[in-house]
């Protein structure tokens, strides 16, 4: 069943979402204000598409995700959150400075997102399934060291694209960064400062008020049952 | 009437008193840079320009990578507002492009969703006891380069001109996607027309060149390049870009964005190791800088102090067609003294 929850003026229709007339993957995708702010009324001109450099290189179209989002098939939708294509998005957010319409596809992809990791879904795709590894990298740098990314989290081992210099300024670390000005992990005042206990419990306190350990678990939970079953 | 039609593509910078935060890759790859700024600013043009060691990052990889929630991002943003209230504060200046866009996100959603505003504020609350006020302005650090360029080029002793020839240098530029294409009335040009880099250029003599695919996005694609083996798209798209600079022989890659400049300096040695391609007619790849790099050479800083022994591709010829004066032997000195440098890539060319 086709559901849509846009009315004839692209608005979106209150009313109609609470009588229950949208899927509830719609209505989950409806709660995140990214979704609502993403797609007001695509007229799948394809502009997105044309310009995106993820659809050069990838089986992605943001104009047929917009299509299917549009439309609100819970089938379609489902199969969506449980496949490659959402995963394939770079957010470089080109999409929203050219849409004809001011929708943002890219902003659609993170609420889809978001969806599949928090029903498990994203277990289903190899592209999904790497969502853990970038938790555990990425996520848990924030609240360890108060940086999303830092020199000792890019081993030149397995960065080898970054080169022999890269290799090097690793190696030599303090002794090369301080005479650039960095305060390279010490508890000091400038780039790369050693960030204080009492600011990262803050950012910890953060996170849990804010549902990130909630989305946490549920990449973990899944990776974790899926790991159960695939034992038992 | 042409002045009217411009004027939507100008933004509003503050001539001083600036909140300062700093960008978890620009602190990474170019620890230099951000220094380099903060004298600019400081000692050169004697603003005030505060930072408060407490700040941490955006989040904003994590949020493009979609392992940290909106809510997240939005109270981690607004914690950083917290220290810039208390320290009184209201221009908030931003070295990071992904976070220049994440901030000015926050700011456009609380103003849209005032609902979204008193729960960040309750959440912040909740979780820290602090408080903030939203920023009256919000500046990237090439906003404010770009603002000065004036005064930095009139204090410059060196021109982007060749020493030789006595013509300009030709400079290529990419402004960072987040700059400018998810808020276009926030960016010098807007996303049509940047000239947040080529402004900045031009004052300092060099020569634009205009290539086909100048718009393109650098690669970075948040969670493509932190997966080893999604890294493909990444270089992939950094290639367009390359191809598409090369025909008009470049002396100089300029850019605005700490991950852009990273990405374009890293895959030149990436792409001539797979492919033994350059895109120059040494084999040495297009030096790139970003305007924090580019202004501080210009005036005079001390190429090896600014960290530019820390990019792939090098300088050095970059630094003799411009007449820079530096010690080549001293290029890789440690603070304890003389070092040994990196070693040698089999096919993109370095001075060892």
């Amino acid at each position: 069943m086709n559901l849509s929850i846009n009315n004839f003026d692209g608005c979106v229709n209150d009313k109609l979402i609470n009588e229950v007339i949208m899927s509830d993957l719609l209505l989950q995708l409806h709660e995140d204000l990214r979704f609502r702010e993403g797609l007001s009324a695509c007229m799948n001109c394809g502009v997105c598409t044309a310009l995106c450099p993820a659809a050069s290189y990838f089986e992605y179209d943001p104009r047929h995700i917009c299509q299917i989002v549009q439309t609100g098939d819970e089938a379609e939708l489902e199969a969506l959150l449980k496949g490659d294509e959402i995963w394939q998005c770079g957010q470089c957010l080109s999409c929203k400075a050219r849409c004809p319409r001011g929708n943002v596809p890219g902003y659609v992809i993170q609420a889809l997102r978001r969806v599949s990791q928090m029903n498990g879904y994203f277990m289903q795709s190899e592209e999904g399934r790497k969502q853990l590894r970038i938790k555990r990298a990425i996520g848990h740098s924030i609240l360890t060291t108060g940086y999303c990314v830092h020199p000792r989290l890019v081993d030149p081992a397995v960065h080898p694209e970054q080169g022999p210099v890269w290799a090097w300024a690793n190696e030599q670390g303090a002794e090369l960064y301080k005479q650039c000005g960095s305060a390279f992990y010490d508890e000091a005042e400038g780039g790369l400062r050693k960030i204080s206990q009492d600011v990262l419990n803050e950012l910890g306190s953060i996170f849990y008020e804010t549902g990130a350990f909630k989305l946490w678990e549920a990449i973990e939970g899944e990776n974790m049952r899926t790991k159960n079953n695939q034992e038992r | 009437m042409k002045s009217l039609l411009w004027k939507e593509y100008q933004k509003e910078v503050p001539d001083d008193k600036y909140f300062f935060v700093r960008s978890c890759i620009r602190q990474t790859f170019f620890p230099g840079a951000e220094t380099s700024l903060l004298k600019l600013l400081r000692e050169e043009l004697k603003l005030d320009i505060f930072e408060d060691s407490r700040h941490t990052t955006c989040t904003g990889i994590g949020y493009h990578s979609d392992v940290v929630p909106l809510e997240t991002t939005m109270t981690v943003v607004a914690r950083q507002l917290a220290l810039m209230t208390e320290a009184g504060y209201s221009n908030l200046l931003v070295s990071c492009v992904t976070s220049f866009g994440i901030y000015l996100e926050m700011v456009e959603v609380w103003h849209h969703h005032p609902e979204m505003l008193e729960r960040t504020r309750e959440a912040l609350w909740k979780a820290t006891r602090r408080e903030f006020e939203i920023p009256e302005f919000i500046v990237h650090t090439s906003d404010l380069v770009y603002h000065f360029r004036e005064e930095f080029a009139s204090r410059a002793p060196y021109r982007l001109v060749n020493k030789e020839s006595g013509k300009p240098l030709r400079v290529v530029d990419h402004v960072g996607c987040h700059y400018a294409k998810i808020f276009p009335d926030r960016g010098f040009g807007g996303a049509e027309f940047p000239s947040v880099l080529s402004g900045l250029v031009e004052t300092f003599g060099g020569e634009n060149v205009d290539y086909p695919e100048r718009r393109h996005c650098c690669g970075f694609g948040f969670r493509h390049y932190l997966l080893q083996e999604n890294r493909g798209y990444s270089v992939s798209n950094s290639r367009v870009k390359f191809e598409s600079m090369e025909p008009y022989a470049p002396d100089l890659i300029v850019t605005n964005c700490p991950g852009c400049n990273m990405f374009l300096d890293r895959w030149q040695y990436t792409l001539a190791e797979m492919n033994g391609k350059t895109y120059d007619a040494d084999g040495r790849g297009i030096p790139v800088l970003s305007h924090e790099e580019l202004t501080a050479l210009m005036m005079g800083y001390d190429p090896w102090k600014l960290g530019l022994q820390m990019h792939q591709v090098q300088l050095e010829p970059l630094l003799d067609k411009i007449g820079v004066v530096y010690e080549p032997g001293k290029k890789y000195n440690l603070l304890s003294g003389p070092g040994k440098g990196p070693e040698l890539p089999e096919v993109l060319k370095v001075i060892p």
